[in-house]
């Protein structure tokens, strides 16, 4: 073979693609969401609480068991907001109320009567467990002044959002140095070339011109052997390339709409360890597992009207998680002020994500339920999205697969051990699969 | 050789397309099908909007008055009375022979112990992290099966209602639950 010059200036350009694609392969690889911060138990709420006497400790203790449930001491609740009721209201008359309100109410007292009106008549439960001493520590506790949320915020916002940020930062550095040592490397090569060839013509070598050598595609194309053996190499890979696209069309994995409420599975079934059930709860008995409806939400909502700051993560503030709620609250029509609903509703319309086509019979019940599979073998590491996302393919072949793997579950089935029997025996199994139980039958999911 | 301006061009070409084809797919859209008239039937879907109805929703209440085939009338109001009534007389019209206790405690794991706790005594997952503060113990409260049955129904205070999770039968096997994880 004829050898061709400007070997060089090729490898180097592919040198510099193979770099590129690096940096590009390293940018995808950095946007996979890092591990949030697990939440972890507030520091600052224990920072919050100054060391003001044992009573005051033990109060908030008797408090959030017994009176936490309707009380809040900033804010309206079922009850009234607790905080400085002691400056408020005369100790004696506390006691009364506390131990049996009713009773108080049902004697005329005045103030009594007054508040339990103003409060849409809302029976509080008798503590006539508690001691004198006891209704002592607790007004200890509501007397303490409100902590200064500046002091401690912001030391506890910091240090969380630097701990967290630290990966981000880390990996956008070594982004941007990569950028900067290639920059470099560009200017050196043209300057060292520039410099070899003053060098050179400063000696009197003369430096070969471009008429020297054939132009790379004028030696390329006159060399029939490396066109045919190119031309081959270049059908395949688009033949590659595009029975690939044509193939992922129709499937929407890792679909990730933006839904009107920026509501969080890493937050609710993550760290608050919700079951999916819990809100998912058709999955259990029916062919949908069903988007829970708003009354569900208002099961915690009405309490947590706002995230603690822990939750926080540097993508997205308390302030941002705090509004999600009161859209919440705007769609079910919730007035937190008087702890009422207003009956103004609105519907969410949230995006719908996982959707088979019409002529696909998919059921719930039956996988989850009778076939007792994970909710996250096939919606992957949900408790770890902050944003929903579709997981698995959704494709006929991924069905295939799983009934081909999975082997269905025998025990405590009394419906069906008849016929798991004879087929075992059929097979000459012990354990039976889903296609052996005839799951891939046409039939079975298309109908 | 190739003069480095070319070269850089050459590399500037890359960089441009591998950007194009690195950011031409959006997660955010759904992708393109090739038939949506076989996928998507003219017939309403779940949860669709849908002019047919005054309030653009496919999915309609029933009409007021409505009940379900093996409706039982719960007669107790939902009011003090009416949680105090159930306390003294509400029984449970299932055998406690017959209760399947581990399906019941499965329930009870999924809808009650993230706040009650898996052993009732308050110190549910969402308790101990102090996201939602003042679930009691059973064992601090006088509550008798009828009660628990219509707190479940109705809710109390800031405890909400589990009539739209659980049936009615699956309502008193987790009331059976409760009441033997106060026992214990
Ligand atoms: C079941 C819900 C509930 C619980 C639990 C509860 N309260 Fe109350 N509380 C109320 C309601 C409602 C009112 C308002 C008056 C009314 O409607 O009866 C109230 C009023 C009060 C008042 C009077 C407030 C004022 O502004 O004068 C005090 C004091 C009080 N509660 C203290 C307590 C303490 C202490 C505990 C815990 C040992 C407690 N409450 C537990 C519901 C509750
Ligand atoms: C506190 C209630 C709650 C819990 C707990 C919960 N989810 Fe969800 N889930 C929702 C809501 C609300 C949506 C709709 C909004 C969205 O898609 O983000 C949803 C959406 C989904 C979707 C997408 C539905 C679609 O449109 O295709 C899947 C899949 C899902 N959840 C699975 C799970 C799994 C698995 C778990 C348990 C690890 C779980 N969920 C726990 C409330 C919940
Ligand atoms: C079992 C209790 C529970 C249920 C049910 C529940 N939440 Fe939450 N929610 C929480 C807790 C706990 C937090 C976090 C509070 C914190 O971190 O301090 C939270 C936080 C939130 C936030 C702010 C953080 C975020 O995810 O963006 C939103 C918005 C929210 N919930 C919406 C909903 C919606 C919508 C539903 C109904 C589908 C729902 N929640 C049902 C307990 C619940
Ligand atoms: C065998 C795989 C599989 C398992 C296990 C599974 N799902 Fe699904 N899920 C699907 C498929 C497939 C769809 C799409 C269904 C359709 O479009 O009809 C879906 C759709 C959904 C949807 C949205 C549409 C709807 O049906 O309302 C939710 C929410 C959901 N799943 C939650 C869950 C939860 C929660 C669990 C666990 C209790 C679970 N899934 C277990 C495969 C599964
Ligand atoms: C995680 C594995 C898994 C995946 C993924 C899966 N299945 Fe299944 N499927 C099973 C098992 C296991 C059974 C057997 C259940 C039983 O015991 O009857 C089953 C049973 C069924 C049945 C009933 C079969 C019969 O013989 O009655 C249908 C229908 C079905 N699956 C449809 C689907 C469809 C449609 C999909 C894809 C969208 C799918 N499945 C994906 C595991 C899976
Ligand atoms: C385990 C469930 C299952 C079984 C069994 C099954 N299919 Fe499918 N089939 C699916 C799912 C899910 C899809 C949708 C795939 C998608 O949307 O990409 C599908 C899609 C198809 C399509 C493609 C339609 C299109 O527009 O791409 C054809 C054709 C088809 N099935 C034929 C069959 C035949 C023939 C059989 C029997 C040999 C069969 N299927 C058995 C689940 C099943
Ligand atoms: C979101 C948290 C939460 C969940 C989930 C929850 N509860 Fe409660 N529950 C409470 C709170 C708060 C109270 C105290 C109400 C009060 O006395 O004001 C309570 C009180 C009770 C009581 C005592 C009522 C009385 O007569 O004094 C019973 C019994 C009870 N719950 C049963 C259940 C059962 C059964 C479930 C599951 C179906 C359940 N709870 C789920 C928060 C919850």
């Amino acid at each position: 073979m004829k050898k061709v010059g400007n070997h060089h200036s090729i490898s180097r350009i592919c040198v510099f693609s193979l770099a590129i694609l690096l940096t590009f392969s390293l940018t995808s690889i950095a946007q996979n969401p890092a591990p949030a911060p697990a939440s972890t138990t507030a520091p600052a709420a224990d920072a919050a609480a100054p060391a003001a006497g044992g009573d005051a400790a033990k109060g908030k203790e008797l408090f959030n068991t017994n009176c936490a449930a309707c009380h809040k001491l900033d804010a309206k609740s079922t009850g009234p907001a607790l905080r400085g009721v002691a400056s408020r209201r005369d100790k004696a008359w506390l006691y009364k109320w506390i131990h049996n309100s009713s009773e108080l109410i049902k004697s005329g007292d005045a103030t009594a009567v007054k508040l339990f009106a103003e409060n849409n008549n809302a029976v509080m439960t008798a503590f006539p467990q508690l001691s004198e001493a006891d209704i002592d520590n607790i007004l200890a506790y509501t007397s303490e002044p409100k902590a200064e949320p500046a002091k401690v915020l912001p030391a506890a916002g910091a240090s969380a959002g630097a701990e967290s940020n630290g990966e981000g930062v880390s990996n956008n550095l070594i982004l941007f140095a990569l950028a900067v040592v290639m920059l470099m490397l560009v200017v050196m090569l043209v300057l060292v070339n520039r410099v070899l060839t003053k060098i050179a013509k400063a000696n009197g070598v003369e430096v070969s011109t471009k008429e020297a050598s054939m132009p790379i595609w004028k030696a390329f194309a006159r060399n029939q052997f490396l066109v045919l053996v190119a031309s081959i190499f270049l059908l395949l890979a688009s033949g590659y390339y595009v029975y690939g696209y044509l193939m992922q069309i129709g499937v929407d994995q890792d679909y990730e709409p933006i839904q009107p409420i920026h509501y969080s599975h890493r937050i609710h079934a993550g760290s608050n360890g919700i079951d999916c059930k819990y809100c998912h709860s058709a999955a259990r008995v029916s062919k949908n597992a069903g988007i829970p409806s708003l009354n569900i939400c208002m099961n915690c909502h009405k309490n947590i009207s706002e995230v603690s700051d822990t939750t926080a993560t540097p993508d997205h503030s308390k302030a941002f998680y705090d509004g999600e709620i009161k859209k919440l609250y705007a769609a079910v029509g919730w007035d937190q002020s008087t702890q009422k609903y207003t009956g103004k509703t609105q519907p969410v319309k949230w995006v719908r994500i996982h959707n088979l086509p019409d002529y696909v019979y998919f059921n719930h019940s039956q996988h989850v339920t009778v076939a007792g599979v994970e909710c996250q073998t096939c919606h992957g590491p949900v408790q770890t999205y902050e944003v929903m996302k579709q997981f698995a393919p959704l494709t006929m072949g991924w069905c295939i697969n799983c009934h081909r793997e999975t082997d269905v579950k025998m025990e405590g089935n009394e419906y069906y051990t008849k016929i798991h029997e004879e087929l075992s025996k059929k097979y000459g199994v012990d354990k039976l699969t889903a296609a052996q139980m005839g799951g891939l039958e046409c039939g079975k999911c298309h109908y | 050789m190739i003069s480095p301006m070319k070269s850089i061009y050459n590399i500037a070409l890359l960089v441009c397309t591998a950007v194009l084809v690195s950011s031409c797919h959006d997660t955010s859209k759904p992708n393109y099908q090739y038939m949506p008239n076989m996928y998507e039937s003219a017939g309403y879907e779940t949860y669709s909007e849908s002019k047919a109805f005054k309030n653009g929703k496919e999915g309609q209440l029933p009409v007021e008055g409505t009940i379900n085939r093996g409706y039982e009338v719960y007669e107790y109001p939902n009011t003090t009375a009416g949680l105090e009534a159930a306390r003294a007389s509400l029984q449970s019209p299932l055998d406690p022979a017959s209760i399947d206790m581990d399906k019941a405690k499965e329930l009870y794991d999924v809808y009650c112990g993230i706040c009650h706790g898996t052993a009732g005594d308050g110190k549910g997952k969402l308790v101990t992290q102090g996201k939602f503060l003042g679930v009691p113990s059973y064992k601090d409260r006088p509550i008798t099966i009828g009660s628990v049955f219509h707190v479940e129904t109705y809710g109390l205070n800031s405890m909400g209602s589990y009539a739209n999770q659980l049936n009615t039968h699956e309502r008193w096997m987790v009331a059976a639950y409760v009441m033997k994880l106060k026992s214990e």
